[in-house]
């Protein structure tokens, strides 16, 4: 217990926004420009903004989840903090696990948070934003445990590595994203649940599939 | 310290199509230690990876006894943190209190970030690292690179203690290691 305490504490530290660590607010300020440049290019029309924006902020939320991607595993694996973890008998999945905590800590309460001035700038009103905000707490930790598996099967790729785990991510986030952003046109909790549901199964997932691949990597 | 020891039966190892070595066993107990010798690519740090536990060999077994620390070229510490805090995060992950710091001279560089040290410097920190982990068994893969004379008589020194007080060191190694009773295997003559 005090093990994953320490590997939070460690990732965290590596991860949040504004940290030492190489953690960014690039990818929330990547978010926010989605948001902005979204109005200029299909023009002022309030109800056209209005009826398409809420996805805009999905489509920008997924997009700026593929940022950090590079950066969760690879430093580690080539620094030999895995091999050392696994001399402790501390096992990939509980590393995963940590990790996947620590990533969606440091980008799913801040791109919520960051909703809030898109919302302005897309133009959409109170109802659909408390819709969009909802689906975002469903949705952000399913995008961060396709983030943590994808990033842990392409660890080991020398080069573009980091682009095929973004082209990666996108067909496995589509559920999420029509469920998610589908709840906007319904106005239904059906979509938000369904999103949940998806959520919890790539949760539950995301570490033993990570941790499988991470051991794969080491091993090969 | 607590018992240990680590034996090898009978291990190949293969990279692709070559096989590295076959055949190879090796035995050792408390206050034993073996050196390592052998041109580049012969497979010490194969050899020392599978006798970590990190990775399989092609054919064979490894029994041990006894915790384990590995020290080889990469430091396994963070970059972007100071030494102290990286040190810091093994000793929250290890317990207990900081050990050999001011042994391996590093008082001086504990709020130096990682990314600045020097290869020599990074060696003595992965040493603090290593010796902060309290096992019975060391496996050092080539730990005098890029060290000094002082330090090397220093990692000599440690190593001698460590075998002392029952402990069991691995010494990856193409330079002279000078320790009392010191094992050497030749990868070499295991090649078939």
């Amino acid at each position: 217990m005090s093990a994953a305490l320490a590997l939070l504490r460690r990732d965290l530290a590596r991860l949040l926004p504004g940290t030492q660590g190489g953690g960014t607010l690039l990818p929330l300020l990547f978010f926010l420009a989605v948001a902005m440049l979204y109005p200029f290019a299909v023009g002022p029309n309030p109800t056209l903004l209005a009826g398409t924006g809420g996805g805009v902020i999905w489509v920008a939320a997924l997009l700026a989840a593929i940022l950090p991607l590079d950066r969760l595993f690879a430093p580690d694996l080539e620094a030999g903090m895995f091999d050392q973890w696994a001399l402790r008998g501390l096992s990939e999945e509980l590393v995963v696990a940590v990790r996947l905590i620590a990533h969606w800590l440091s980008f799913g309460p801040f791109v919520m948070l960051a909703a809030l001035p898109a919302s302005a700038l897309v133009g959409i009103d109170g109802a659909t934003l408390r819709v969009v905000e909802l689906g975002l707490l469903a949705g952000t930790p399913g995008l961060a445990a396709i983030g943590i598996i994808i990033a842990a099967v392409t660890v080991g790729l020398r080069g573009g590595g980091a682009a095929l785990a973004g082209l990666l991510v996108i067909p496995l986030a589509v559920p999420l994203l029509i469920f998610g952003a589908g709840a906007l046109s319904t106005g239904g909790e059906g979509g938000l649940a369904l999103t949940a549901a998806i959520s919890l199964v790539l949760v539950a997932m995301a570490p033993f599939a990570g941790g499988a691949a991470i051991r794969a990597s080491r091993e090969g | 310290m607590e018992e240990c020891h680590i034996r090898a039966t009978n291990l190949a190892c293969r990279r692709g199509d070559r096989l590295l070595f076959a055949g190879l066993s090796l035995a050792l107990g408390p206050g034993e230690a073996l050196q390592l010798a052998g041109a580049n690519g012969i497979g010490k740090s194969s050899l020392m990876r599978i006798l970590a536990g990190l990775a399989r060999p092609y054919s064979g077994a490894v029994e041990r006894q006894g915790a384990l620390a590995l020290l080889d070229e990469r430091p396994a510490l963070d970059e972007h943190q100071p030494l102290g805090e990286a040190l810091a995060f093994w000793r929250r992950i290890d317990g207990g209190e900081a050990l050999g710091i001011d042994r391996l001279g590093l008082e001086a560089l504990l709020d130096v970030p990682v990314r600045y040290l020097s290869t020599g410097q990074r060696k003595r920190a992965a040493l603090a690292r290593l010796i902060g982990q309290r096992t019975p068994i060391w496996l050092l893969d080539e730990p005098l690179n890029g060290l000094d004379t002082h330090a090397v008589a220093l990692v000599e020194a440690l190593v001698a203690e460590h075998l002392a007080a029952g402990g069991i060191a691995v010494i990856a190694s193409h330079q002279t290691f000078a320790l009392p009773a010191l094992t050497r295997l030749a990868l070499a003559e295991h090649v078939q």
